[in-house]
């Protein structure tokens, strides 16, 4: 069976700035009628070399050949007249807009028809098996809608060769099903797919070849249908990796935090947290599962003192004397005054958790510069800190005094997981604390979080990955549209089960309608 | 080569870099400020029969020689010029550091200036030296300051723009002024220079005492915003407010105390502009100072000491094309279109120092 070369990249290589070599050197083709998964770690270059397929950036050296043929792609545009069609893991829609007028959004042919389109939107959903409204407006959308969306657009300019950048992280394993389905449904259609991912069960599953690129390099390609999980790993990583998450079973438990009833509105009006009520214990890990956006960062925020809540009760547990303290309307000043140990890992690292402009010991300063009565500040603590944990966690950097936008994502985490863990926590919340991460750094991080849950802190876990939700946890809790849809025991459950209760709320609203 | 191509291969495209030591940076700023200083001459050389280097010569004795008529050197001038617009300039900077963009200066050191006229004119006879410049330096700071705060408390309370609301306080401060002007000055519209209030003189030197004012100043920014508690917060402010809150800072608070430093700086502007130079106020007293201190307040990346350096240059260019200028019978504005110049060069390098030009020169031969 002869495939015929859809896209070839020669000696590509990009840098960004002197040091940071973000692809070099990548030989790659990718054939029509196929699925070809592009693997790599957080930081690989993946998404830099896509990026460059479809005109957001230009290579420095090497060419890329489209049918045989070199290719300059110096815009979107141009990517376009390749039939080249990347959907980015962010979407980019115009919310007020219909699902139809954001996919004829910028063609620029004289003939702006919208019946016409949908008509042609609507064949080629039926074609290839999408469910779509293209009257629907996009803020009114779920996630998954908003992608179906960004695919039509894409194949709506006639592309035949559609880069996925990341398409399900933020889909459900339904979800995900479906749109493998449509993919497969595609790829028999003659189209040459690439799809970005770092799930290794998602390669397996759905493509017919696997490029792996590691540090910006090419490692290589394989068929899927002759390797494995553990080979690809390796391939990966660069060395061989244990996969297995360690969990021990919770000793001493008791609880530690009560969440009663928690409401929360927005700014909107949008009510984002509706009746929440859970334990937290000592001693164990909570995994909260969700799909995005679904109230787990407010929940966190309010329980940090972050967030106004209309209704609701928080109470933790003082492990000293029994006391119950009130942690509700409570500032972190107060919060921190009143002897409650609350340690929290927001999900934006960078724009929360840490200044990025800042040094390591300047970030450590965060918790601690209060301290004293002196106006001055004291650098003396943070700095011995700031090198006990490059030391203890293993951060790579320059030294104390880089400025932490400058370390990669995962020593960035490192630096924050060890400050907020110095300040022994009795309560430690977590979210989404391996994102970006290199699988290396990722089992450093669960690996802290388990040592902390031996030492009896209560964790509160917000996670993506219900693979590692399911390993790591003791009972994870779902959370739909703001509401609790269920809690089920880690060690018993699926990811089918925690699927269908994270959608839970959503169908019974459509049960409502219906009815 | 004959088939049809959809573009031709771009000649040169941008690239980010950070690979540039500091020294390489300052290395290329000052070789801008060569350059952009010999386009100036260059300039002068269109508009004037002067040579290149009699222009330098003219800058040079407008900023370091003598004037005709005493025996002040031109340095103290010099020296007074930088003083102001540092002090404006190191006003500006724990808002700017907190991203709280006060384009008010002007108008805090304009109301900082009529705190201590007031006080010159209406308490001058009756309150005895010391206990007048007490009185003057309290009021002009609590002026500026009250200027300052009123655009933070809105900006904290409702997330107003502050960069039109201080503007827009510029104004409102100048038609105070010529108001007050036109109350006091009579028919002429003139203050006549009062006696009383003023700063004093060290050793017959009228600026010395503006210099060593500005100058303890200058360690005082520096040592508040790098050392204090204080100039943490704002920092963390300025980085992200998120953060801010994550930790439990106080952004308003920060932002309205911060803004009342600034302004009360501003509010020492205006007095050392009132009561240590000019002994009188009008609506020109800060004469625009306060925009430029912006600039210097960016172009010195809000470290107080580079801070005088560029003031230092800025001075330098405006005195010295002034001095060009009357020399050469050129309209004023010549020393506005000098400075001009150089600060868009310095400002057009910093593109340099962050990003590198590649060109394609060397690819077809790799290919081969």
């Amino acid at each position: 069976m002869e495939k015929k070369p859809a896209i070839e990249l020669k000696n590509i290589t990009k840098r960004f700035g002197a040091r940071v070599i973000a692809n070099k050197n990548v030989n790659l083709t990718a054939y029509r009628g196929e699925i070809l998964s592009i693997l790599g770690e957080n930081g690989s270059g993946k998404t830099t070399l896509m990026n460059m397929i479809s005109g957001i950036y230009f290579p420095d050296e090497g060419q890329i050949f489209v049918d045989g043929e070199e290719a300059v792609i110096l815009s979107p545009k141009d990517a376009f007249s390749y039939r080249i069609g990347m959907i980015h893991q962010h979407f980019k829609l115009v919310d007020v807009f219909s699902a139809a007028e954001n996919i004829v959004l910028g063609i620029e042919d004289g003939k702006y028809n919208l019946k016409n389109s949908i008509k042609d939107i609507t064949a080629i959903s039926e074609q290839y098996g999408f469910d779509i409204q293209p009257e629907k407006k996009i803020y009114s959308m779920s996630v998954s809608e908003k992608q179906t969306v960004e695919i039509i657009k894409v194949l709506y300019r006639g592309a035949d060769i559609l880069i996925l950048d990341e398409p399900t992280a933020v889909l459900t394993p339904q979800e995900t099903e479906k749109l493998f389905n449509i993919l497969r449904n595609m790829r028999d259609d003659g189209k040459c797919i690439i799809i970005i991912t770092h799930k290794l069960h998602e390669v397996l599953s759905l493509s017919d070849r696997v490029a792996v690129l590691r540090k910006g390099e090419y490692v290589g390609t394989v068929n899927t249908a002759e390797t494995n999980e553990s080979e690809l790993t390796e391939m990966m990583v660069g060395k061989k990796v244990e996969l297995n998450i360690h969990r021990s079973e919770p000793k001493n438990s008791v609880d530690r935090l009560q969440v009663n009833g928690l409401t929360c509105v927005d700014r909107q009006g949008a009510t984002v947290l509706d009746d929440v009520s859970f334990t937290a214990k000592s001693g164990e890990i909570l995994g909260i599962a969700g799909i995005a956006g679904s109230g787990q960062r407010e929940l966190l925020e309010a329980i940090a003192g972050l967030q106004h809540l209309s209704n609701g009760e928080i109470t933790y547990i003082n492990p000293n004397d029994g006391k119950l303290e009130n942690l509700r309307d409570k500032t972190p000043v107060q919060i921190r005054d009143m002897g409650v140990r609350l340690s929290f890992v927001p999900e934006d690292r960078l724009g929360m958790g840490l200044v990025g402009n800042m040094d390591i010991v300047d970030n450590m300063l965060l918790r601690s510069y209060t301290k004293g009565k002196s106006i001055f500040l004291q650098r003396k603590a943070p700095k011995d800190l700031a090198m006990k944990i490059i030391k203890d966690l293993e951060v790579v950097t320059p030294g104390a005094n880089t400025p932490v936008r400058r370390l990669s994502g995962g020593n960035v985490q490192k630096v924050l997981v060890g400050r907020e863990i110095a300040a022994s926590p009795t309560v430690l919340m977590v979210a989404y604390p391996v994102r970006g991460l290199d699988i290396n750094s990722s089992y450093t991080i669960y690996n802290l979080l388990n040592e902390q849950k031996e030492k009896g802190v209560a964790i509160i876990f917000v996670g993506e990955d219900l693979d590692v939700l399911v390993e790591l946890c003791d009972r994870i809790m779902v959370i739909g549209s703001g509401r609790i849809t269920g809690v089920v025991d880690a060690r018993t459950t699926t990811k089918e089960e925690i699927g269908l209760l994270m959608t839970k709320s959503k169908e019974d609203g459509k049960e409502t309608a219906n009815g | 080569m004959a088939k049809v191509k959809h573009h031709r291969e771009p000649l040169f495209h941008i690239v980010k870099r950070d690979d540039m030591v500091w020294w390489q940076a300052w290395l290329v700023r000052i070789a801008t400020i060569v350059i952009s200083v010999f386009l100036m001459g260059l300039l002068s050389k269109m508009l004037t029969e002067k040579s290149l280097l009699e222009t330098f010569e003219i800058m040079y004795r407008g900023v370091f020689g003598r004037i005709e008529t005493g025996s002040t050197v031109m340095l103290w001038k010099y020296l007074q010029e930088i003083a102001i617009l540092l002090c404006l300039a190191l006003a500006l900077t724990p808002a700017f550091k907190m991203k709280f963009w006060n384009c008010g200066a002007e108008g805090q050191a304009l109301i900082g200036g009529f705190a201590s006229m007031i006080c010159m004119i209406e308490l001058g006879k009756t309150l005895s030296y010391p206990v007048l410049l007490a009185v003057i330096a309290v009021t002009s700071m609590l002026a500026g300051a009250l200027w300052g705060l009123i655009p933070a408390v809105f900006k904290a309370l409702f997330n107003t723009n502050e960069t039109l609301f201080t503007l827009m306080m510029n104004y409102i401060a100048t038609q105070i002024i010529a108001y007050y002007v036109y109350l006091k000055g009579g028919g002429s519209n003139i203050i006549q220079p009062v006696a009383e209030g003023n700063l004093p003189t060290i050793g017959g030197n009228r600026y010395l005492v503006n210099i060593l004012v500005v100058a303890l100043l200058t360690v005082f920014v520096y040592v508040y915003l790098k050392y204090s508690k204080h100039g943490y917060e704002i920092s963390v402010v300025g980085e992200s407010q998120n953060t801010a809150r994550y930790i439990g800072i106080n952004v308003k608070k920060v932002i309205i105390r911060t803004m009342a430093i600034s302004g009360a700086l501003c509010g020492v502007a205006g007095m050392l502009l009132v009561a240590g130079t000019d002994h009188s106020i009008n609506t020109n007293t800060v004469g625009g100072q306060g925009f430029t201190a912006i600039m210097v307040s960016w172009l010195g990346q809000f470290n107080p000491f580079i801070m005088v350096f560029m003031t230092g240059l800025i001075c330098f260019l405006r005195l010295g094309a002034g001095k060009v200028a009357d020399t050469c019978m050129l309209n004023s504005a010549f020393a506005d279109i000098v400075v001009g110049i150089v600060i868009l060069c310095v400002v057009g390098c910093e593109f340099l120092i962050r990003y590198s030009i590649k060109f394609r020169h060397g690819k077809k031969e790799v290919k081969a």
